[in-house]
């Protein structure tokens, strides 16, 4: 009986299909109001005065502000430095002033235009060159958040050995998540004085975190449960702290239930997104392709507070090398305040900005020795004894090499180029054709110390009447979490899928197996349950279960293992491979357990009339060490590769003059339809990883990392054009072909 | 959600009477044709208050009628019908390939003709290929019908001439004689729910030797209101499209559009593109 590498029904598929699934707004709470949030208008300044319009009636409206908060006015994360409600300094535009309530929620809105703020404004810096200048000094003594620095060999004497340096600069822009449903949250205090949150969140026990310092609370007091959650993508890993913030105070406040449920331009103009960055490259080589010496220098925009952003960073920079081998590097990343709504986690938490860099990088290299960007490629590509920028040998699971070559055949990627050379010379044809390439390495799990500071548990229940439930805080939001936990455990104790339950993640219920981010689910927490099921069935094996087991059997071993308790709960917590090794300080060490590895070919065509870009066919390698639900990967590969079609063609975020997206609603920020998909050649590579359950590694972020180098590799073969910044709209090809025929 | 149902007043009137009498007692309802329209701005909040009147009932309105080559396009008839309808596709392709755009499926089965045009959005994707063909629009109220050529609907963005009371009955277009070439082009930069950048219809006659007999060429997206090439089309006529006709033609677009920059393009992407689609077309 073996449901590891199968794909099995997704546990909760039927009820989404059917509608039975319930989202935060499909519950009815009795007697509940509906929340709004009063935003500031102006980027930078003083709140002055709050003015509510003495001709409106307030009666049936409930108003909180920051001195309505009992606790502390921050909502918790890396740091403390961001208030749940302005008292007086705004840091950006759409910063939160004010929640109100009213039971009708358009009333709610229309109560909002009633309220009128009187600021003294003051000039903000919204760009990270601005902030650098330092003129207006927003955080610390010159605007960075966060530095960090990472060093191998000796650059210098790098750059002296090489006989080629190839220096360039890429940016890359926000990008919104676009989840289907937008953030949600509902609020209400128990009899008992339990304060319970409900909503649409990757990681409840971050919003539980966050509530005891702002309501001053005990852990007990705070429950947290997640709802069925229409889409994450990091948009719901930092930013429900907010939201719950703010419904339950509103909650607190009215004694009443409240929900706060964005629409979808409040969503995309007030909402975490990914960072913007601009990264800088100086690249050392020989004349035959061997990296020598590699200089980085990596720029992010934290936006006006801390959040997430060090971490971002620093998987930012982790990945800015590539996954290539080079004796000397230096990267340098800092993160930097502006008066812009703050950025956040987002699929690949940096990578994707990083790693569209360095890609790129390898095509302007390989263009530069007039060589094959394969064969570049292949000559420093990482391989088992390969040391990496921190000094990390890497011992197993190394798939890079074989993803490579699975796409090159697979693509006939030198056959197809020569032939798009022959298109393209021909005056007449209607469009420019071209192929392009891209490798990356993903690192899975949280960065160096994060998993031993995260001390994740998780466990399975084994109840006297032979039912078997996992209990864990890891959140389903689409990719399919409680499906492959399910199946890790049936296959470790020998039963079927069918029998696995899987307990809601609510705080009161489950032991906190840590976020739903980082690709680290399936080889971290699945790797616990991985071992509790193990012990749980040595268990059943003592209470006398034979196998092939039967419900029945199960049942009776099951009351034998309980004796007079109900259930018996098997719980794991994290501990450190004993082989890893991390300094925090000169980040140095094994960044990561193990790394997931990706390559993809691009081919596209370009039309010569309207610029506009079709990408006709993905091929892509991608190893997972071992996909425990293929279906499940593959989706994962396809969904991650169309967000990532968008962020390098389509995805503009407009921002206005105080620093907010313009093009808030998905009419006017263009994500891909299922239309615009193209065909998708997927194959899953599997090198096992040792300490990963059944040798599984991770998938969710690495499919998001590599599409938009591999697009960016494709135009430029098409037309010679160098796109060094996204994304590529039709546009700016326009007016590069333009400027390149001028010049 | 801003919209408030709550509040929401609804007329609905079972005949073509009921619903002209009802507007002239209430200029300021709302007529709710597909609603394709209208629930963007109600969900923004935009329409609260606003007394709807809801025009579903008058189903003679949602046909398309054929005399001889004359056309008689219900406002009621939605984009999917009008892609579907033989006569439209035989007699007015552009206008069929055109519907064939909108939105996507959802939009295109409940959206009509005669809201896009009520609704004058300078990126109305029916209006280039209405252009083209001369299309007139029958407007009429409680108190009778006039006939505007279809340009002349149009005064702004999201402004038309209609007076108050006044509904949209029909949209009725004489199928023209056999072009010897014809284009719809919308570009728009993804495959579905894309709004235009620029959206360009061409009809063109030649003759014997090769001359320009006529063109008729319009472009939206790319001025307030869906705009005719007047200059182009009179330069061209009678002229061989030459390399340098074809150039001074792709010069003289600029005499009768404005296109500006704003978040969904650049002024300079839809100059270039609507040369390159002229210049195509007429080569
Ligand atoms: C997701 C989405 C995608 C879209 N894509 C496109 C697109 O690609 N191209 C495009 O051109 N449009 C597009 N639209 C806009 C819209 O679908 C079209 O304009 C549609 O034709 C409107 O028709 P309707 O019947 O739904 O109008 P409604 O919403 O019912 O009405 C629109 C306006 O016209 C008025 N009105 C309606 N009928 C009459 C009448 N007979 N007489 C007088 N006034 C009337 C209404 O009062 C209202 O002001 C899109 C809309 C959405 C929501």
């Amino acid at each position: 009986m073996s449901s590891v590498g199968e794909s099995s029904r997704r546990k909760e598929g039927p009820e989404k299909l059917t509608g039975v699934a319930k989202y935060v707004d499909d519950y009815h709470l009795p007697n509940c109001l509906q929340g709004v949030t009063l935003r500031s208008s102006i980027a930078r300044g003083v709140i002055k005065e709050i003015r509510f319009d003495p001709s409106y009636d307030w009666d049936s409206v409930v108003v909180a502000t920051a001195k309505d908060i009992p606790g502390e006015n921050y909502v918790y994360l890396i740091e403390v430095d961001q208030p749940l409600l302005v008292d007086r300094e705004v840091h950006h535009a759409e910063e939160p002033i004010l929640v109100l309530g009213h039971k009708d929620r358009a009333k709610a809105y229309e109560a909002l235009s009633h309220i009128e703020v009187e600021y003294e404004p003051w000039d903000p810096v919204l760009t990270m060159e601005e902030a650098l200048v330092g003129k207006r000094i927003l955080y610390g003594d010159d605007n960075v958040f966060k530095r960090f620095e990472i060093s191998k060999g000796d650059v210098e004497q790098g750059f002296k050995d090489a006989d080629v340096i190839v220096s360039k600069e890429y940016r890359v822009p926000h990008q919104e998540q676009a989840y289907l449903e937008n953030n949600g949250m509902a609020a209400w205090e128990e009899d008992d004085g339990t304060l319970v949150l409900m909503g649409s969140i990757q990681c409840p026990f971050y919003v539980h975190k966050a509530m005891l310092p702002l309501f001053a609370r005990e852990p007990e007091k705070v429950r947290v449960i997640q709802a069925t959650t229409g889409g994450g993508f990091g948009g719901k890993e930092e930013y429900p702290n907010m939201i719950a913030g703010h419904a339950a105070l509103l909650a607190l406040k009215a004694k009443r239930p409240v929900k706060m449920i964005y629409d979808r331009h409040e969503d995309m103009r007030a909402t975490t997104k990914r960072h913007p960055a601009r990264v800088r490259h100086r690249t050392g080589v020989t004349k035959d392709g061997a990296l020598v010496a590699q200089d980085i220098d990596v720029l992010m925009d934290g936006g006006a507070y801390v959040t997430l952003s060090p971490v971002v960073l620093s998987r930012g920079i982790l990945h800015a090398s590539g996954p290539y081998e080079c004796p000397n590097v230096r990267i340098v990343g800092r993160v930097i305040a502006t008066n812009t709504p703050p950025n956040g986690a987002f699929r690949g938490f940096g990578a994707p900005q990083t790693l569209f860099a360095a890609e790129l990088q390898m095509e302007a290299i390989a263009s530069r020795l007039k060589m094959d960007p394969v064969s570049l490629r292949q000559t420093n590509l990482f391989r088992i004894g390969s040391i990496t920028a921190t000094g990390q040998t890497l011992r197993e699971s190394v798939g890079a090499e074989n993803v490579l070559d699975r796409v090159l055949s697979r693509s006939k990627f030198r056959q197809k180029k020569s032939q798009h050379a022959r298109w393209n010379g021909s005056k007449t044809k209607p469009t420019w054709r071209g192929i392009g390439l891209a490798t990356v390495f993903h690192g899975d799990g949280f960065t160096g110390s994060g998993e031993v500071f995260l001390r994740s548990r998780a466990g399975i229940e084994l109840v006297h009447d032979g039912t078997l439930r996992i209990d864990a805080a890891s959140t389903e939001i689409g990719q399919g979490t409680t499906s492959i936990l399910a199946q890790i455990v049936a296959d470790a104790l020998d039963v079927p899928y069918d029998w696995i339950d899987v307990e809601t993640p609510d705080t009161s219920k489950v032991p906190n197996s840590g976020p739903t981010v980082a690709s680290r689910t399936c080889m971290v927490v699945g790797g616990l349950l991985h071992k509790a099921a193990k012990k749980l069935k040595k268990a059943l094996v003592q209470a006398g279960a034979n196998w092939p087991l039967t419900r029945e059997a199960l049942a009776t071993s099951a009351a034998r293992a309980c004796g007079k308790k109900r259930s018996i709960d098997f719980v794991e917590q994290y501990r450190k491979p004993g082989d890893v090794t991390w300094d925090e300080e000169t980040y140095r060490g094994d960044a990561y357990g193990v790394y997931s590895y990706a390559a993809m070919v691009v081919d596209l065509e370009i039309d010569k009339t309207t610029y506009e870009v079709t990408v006709r066919d993905v091929i892509t390698a991608q190893d997972v060490g071992k996909a425990i639900n293929p279906l499940l990967v593959e989706g994962q590969i396809i969904g991650g590769t169309a967000q990532a079609l968008g962020y390098a063609l389509l995805e503009n975020t407009v921002v206005d003059d105080r620093g907010v997206m313009q093009n808030a609603q998905l009419t006017n920020y263009i994500i891909p339809t299922a239309l615009d998909m193209p065909t998708m050649d997927v194959t899953i590579v599997e090198e096992p990883y040792s300490k990963g359950p059944f040798g599984a590694k991770g998938v969710g972020e690495l499919p998001m990392d590599i599409p938009a180098p591999a697009v960016a590799a494709a135009i430029y073969d098409a037309t010679g054009l160098f796109m060094a910044e996204l994304p590529i709209l039709p546009e700016r090809l326009c007016q590069a072909l333009h400027d390149s025929a001028q010049s | 959600m801003r919209g408030d149902p709550a509040g929401m007043r609804v007329l609905q009137p079972r005949t073509i009477e009921e619903a002209l009498d009802a507007f002239a007692r209430r200029p300021s309802a709302v007529p709710l044709a597909g609603g394709t329209d209208f629930m963007v701005a109600w969900n923004a909040g935009g329409e609260n208050g606003r007394v709807i009147l809801d025009l579903s009932a008058i189903t003679s309105w949602k046909r398309v009628r054929v005399s001889g080559r004359g056309l008689r396009i219900g406002a009621l008839t939605t984009h999917w019908q009008l892609q579907h309808e033989a006569s439209v596709k035989k007699h007015l392709p552009l206008l069929a390939e055109a519907c064939a755009t909108i939105g996507g499926r959802q939009i295109q089965t409940r959206g009509t003709l005669g809201g896009n045009i009520a609704n004058a959005s300078p990126a109305g994707d029916t209006f280039p290929p209405l252009a083209v063909y001369d299309a007139k629009v029958r407007l009429r109220s409680a108190s009778g019908r006039r006939t505007l050529p279809f340009i002349e609907v149009f005064e702004g963005v999201k402004k038309t001439s209609l007076g108050a009371g006044e509904l949209i009955e029909s949209i009725d277009v004489d199928a023209p004689r056999k072009p010897t070439r014809q284009l719809f082009r919308k570009v728009g930069t993804r495959a579905a729910s894309a709004i235009s950048k620029t959206v360009a219809a061409g009809l063109l006659w030649t003759r014997p030797d090769g001359a320009i007999r006529e063109l008729r060429f319009a472009l939206g997206s790319m001025a307030p209101t869906v705009k005719r090439l007047r200059a182009v089309e009179a330069f061209v006529a009678g002229k061989k499209p030459t390399g340098e006709v074809v150039e001074e033609a792709a010069a003289l677009l600029e005499e009768d559009v404005s296109p500006i920059d704003d978040f969904r393009s650049t002024r300079f992407y839809r100059l270039e593109v609507s040369r390159n689609l002229l210049r195509a077309f007429l080569k």
